[in-house]
């Protein structure tokens, strides 16, 4: 290290071995920066695979889709370009223009060419997409595609007649872009018509704006419930005599350790209809055999059991908060003439604001992409838009609308962060 | 710190064992998952000395397109829903399997022949016949319902109803239920109205269902007793009710049938082993030997009269087969090109409904 302490000379400070102080400080100093970058590296290294690269990815996947333009070929990783007869032609024509003989033409030697891949499977899932139903269209007419003649357009309608759907080909079009906003239109319950115009879906398929909204409420209602039951037992913890506060700490950090499938199922065979719950109520005559509650597979059930799941994270950092807060603050309120309910609101309560929101922060984005409790116990009506998006990643292996949906969410909640940081001060966080 | 030590490595070292299993198998657990570990896995590690690792899943279909497109694929062999193995096979996500390399039966037919007409596809090597079927309690349900239209009569037979949490099956059974014949149900799906007509008849008892996704539920639900009568897998009712003594009763009418296939996703770390293992399990003395652990049909004609007794030793398992005479009369094979078709439009529209 460099020895500040022994000036050498009048004018420019030296180190003692006769270089100029400033200098030396530099080199020292960019030492100890990259020392410490050294040290951050390998979790900037791991941030960066395991978060920044795959969440780029997601997003990236959100807006494209590109298996009507080109097939990989999963065995060998090779990409070949795929319709280009028929995209060839979507450039020259504009939107809603008649498919015309030179149309169909390219489509037949396009299935053909499919068929010699074997990318048609491909093509009809992604198209299926739009257009429901036309997966099947594709795989049964390339199999037969190249033994069609021309007039191409009349051999493919008599293959079949969905080819003159206006509606299918405005998919094709619209897939034989390599970007697109369709998923993200798909996600807020939007989709083109055969002229390429937006419109709403009919009422019996929309379903995302309503589970946004509902996901949105009861992350709420939990992040509320979570508050109002975390709050008492936080003071207790930071108030009790320590022996008796660490038993109680264990109380509520046993739970934390427990698997969480585990906690989840037994808040079934509690709350079931033929449940604990139920069988103690029924048995003390509170309730009549028939009319058992209904307490989960519901919304119910999604708000009981979320709510203890994320009760830890709401009594933590708000004991972390309390624990140092001088008692002394609230007796010299009450000596001075306040009420317990005053001096509790004006002096200790914002005291506590740090914790509640740092508690709040944390519960209500936990809760926000809740995923294993509301598919375990919502039923119907508990589910939340991260139970759709795990539909579309394992079920309909429609990637690129979950993308899209967890593309919404993570903007949702980024805006609710800065509306969080405007109205609180992400300064007053405090989580321990 | 030192028993955190011993601890984790240990740990490190079962996790290690797993990872270097020969063969990994996935499959849908409980008692099916039993009776292939009895009939296939159990022979197949004496025949050949290798490990095999089973390992569950409430719809194997699903992990395979993650594992493939990630490169990282973990199951050599999986099984599968007709409607799943066409669609994935189509997607280029499976290995194709060569059906001469398949053996013969006992008299010689090539397996070509010998497998039920449709078991074998480009992808896919059929091993069982399963149905969906409904079944009720007898000590809760009172009388004895007999048609479809009964799981939908919430009058005649009160009580909650499990059904699976997804649009296969439902749409269909609602169709029959509302007088459909079996025939028309798929053709009448095809068409907006029919789809409308299935849903309003689900609407009709949707307030009193409680929706089950693993196999292993619905004898779970009916034996809690949270609720009277179920949808389930035919094999899963019948382990419970002969097994296990459960007072459950399967009501045949309007059963809807379907394969359950094997196949092997693109990449699989052990693809040869896989093929033996596909092979050997779905000769006709093992197809034979699974229905002898639960009530599923073999795909292979021959092994059909080799099918005994379960292993009780006393039930004669053939009048439990969903192919078996009297369980036909009104049965409807699940139509896996309609599926492949609309199982996402399907179940887009079967999730607003349930969200709404």
């Amino acid at each position: 290290m460099a020895d500040i302490s022994s000036p050498t000379g009048a004018e420019t400070l030296k180190t003692a071995d006769g270089r100029p102080l400033k200098a030396a400080l530099a080199i020292a100093e960019r030492t100890a920066r990259r020392r410490a970058f050294l040290l951050v590296f390998p979790l900037l290294l791991f941030i960066l695979v395991t978060f920044i690269l795959p969440i780029g990815q997601m997003l990236m996947r959100s807006v494209s889709d590109p298996r009507f333009i080109e097939h990989v070929d999963l065995g060998t990783g090779e990409v070949t370009p795929i319709m280009v007869g028929l995209r060839g032609w979507f450039d020259e024509n504009p939107p809603g223009t008649e498919p015309d003989e030179a149309a169909y033409a390219a489509l037949a030697a396009d299935l053909a060419h499919l068929r010699e891949i074997r990318a048609q499977g491909n093509v009809g899932t992604r198209i299926n997409y739009i257009a429901p139903g036309s997966r099947s269209l594709f795989t049964k007419s390339a199999r037969r595609a190249a033994r069609l003649e021309a007039p191409y357009k009349e051999a493919l309608l008599d293959l079949d007649e969905d080819w003159a759907d206006p509606e299918l080909w405005q998919a094709m079009r619209s897939a034989s872009t390599r970007y697109t906003a369709d998923f993200y239109l798909a996600a807020i319950d939007r989709e083109r018509d055969s002229d390429g115009a937006i419109q709403r879906v009919e009422d019996e398929r929309a379903i995302y704006l309503l589970l946004f909204e509902r996901t949105l409420i009861l992350s709420i209602v939990i992040t509320l419930a979570t508050m109002v039951l975390g709050f008492p037992v936080a003071f207790l913890l930071a108030t009790l005599p320590l022996r008796y506060s660490n038993v109680l700490m264990i109380f509520v950090l046993l739970p934390f350790w427990t698997s969480l499938l585990v906690r989840t199922t037994s808040w079934i065979v509690l709350l079931q209809s033929q449940g604990v719950v139920n069988d103690l109520a029924v048995s003390i005559g509170l309730l009549a055999d028939e009319n058992r509650l209904q307490m989960i597979y519901n919304q119910t059930g999604t708000i009981i059991a979320m709510t203890h799941i994320l009760l830890p994270f709401m009594i933590l950092p708000l004991y972390s908060v309390m624990r140092p807060i001088d008692g002394s603050y609230v007796r010299a309120a009450r000596s001075l003439g306040a009420t317990s309910w005053t001096a509790f609101r004006r002096i200790y309560l914002p005291l506590t604001i740090p914790g509640i929101a740092a508690g709040s922060l944390l519960v209500f984005i936990l809760a926000v992409g809740y995923y294993i409790t509301p598919a375990l116990v919502g039923g119907s009506s508990g589910q939340l838009i991260s139970n759709l998006v795990a539909f579309h990643m394992q079920k309909s292996l429609n990637w690129s609308l979950a993308a899209a949906l967890a593309g919404l969410l993570l903007g949702g909640i980024l805006i609710l962060y800065w509306l969080y940081d405007r109205l609180v001060g992400i300064d007053n966080l405090k989580l321990g | 710190m030192k028993l955190t030590l011993t601890l984790s490595t240990a740990l490190v070292a079962v996790a290690g064992s797993v990872m270097a299993n020969d063969l990994t198998v996935m499959s849908w657990g409980g008692a099916y998952g039993k009776s292939q570990i009895e009939a296939y896995n159990k022979p197949f590690a004496e025949k050949t000395g290798k490990d095999i690792a089973m390992v569950d899943a409430d719809n194997p279909a699903t992990p395979i397109k993650a594992q493939v497109e990630a490169g990282n694929v973990t199951i050599d062999v999986a099984d599968v829903e007709y409607s799943d193995a066409i669609r994935l096979c189509d997607e280029g996500l499976l290995e194709e399997i060569d059906v001469s390399s398949l053996p013969a039966a006992p008299d010689g037919t090539p397996a070509e022949d010998d497998f039920i007409g449709g078991a074998l596809t480009d992808c896919a090597v059929a091993n069982i016949v399963w149905s969906t079927v409904y079944a009720y309690n007898t000590e809760t349900v009172e009388g004895s319902p007999d048609t479809m239209a009964d799981f939908f009569d919430l009058e005649a037979f009160p009580g909650k109803r499990g059904l699976r949490k997804s649009a296969k099956a439902n749409l269909e059974m609602a169709l029959i239920a509302d007088g459909v014949p079996a025939a028309e149900v798929y053709d009448m799906l095809e068409t907006d109205e029919g789809v409308d007509r299935a849903f309003a008849k689900l609407d009709t008892i949707k307030d009193s269902v409680v929706w089950w996704e693993a196999g292993a539920q619905p004898p779970q639900l009916l034996a809690d007793g949270e609720v009277a009568m179920s949808t389930a897998y035919n094999g899963r009712i019948f382990n419970a009710a002969v097994g296990e003594g459960q007072p459950f009763e399967i009501v045949w009418d309007g059963q809807i049938m379907d394969f359950d296939l094997f196949v092997i996703p693109k990449g699989a770390p052990n693809k040869d082993l896989a093929l033996e293992y596909i092979s050997f399990a779905t000769d006709t003395q093992r197809l034979a030997d699974q229905a002898k652990w639960i009530s599923y049909g073999p795909a292979r004609v021959s092994s059909g009269p080799l099918v005994g007794l379960y292993q009780d030793g006393k039930t004669e398992m053939a009048p439990h087969m969903p192919t078996a005479e009297a369980n036909l009369e009104n049965a409807l094979v699940n139509n896996f090109e309609f599926w492949a078709d609309r199982d996402t439009e399907l179940n887009e529209r079967f999730n607003a409904w349930l969200a709404n």
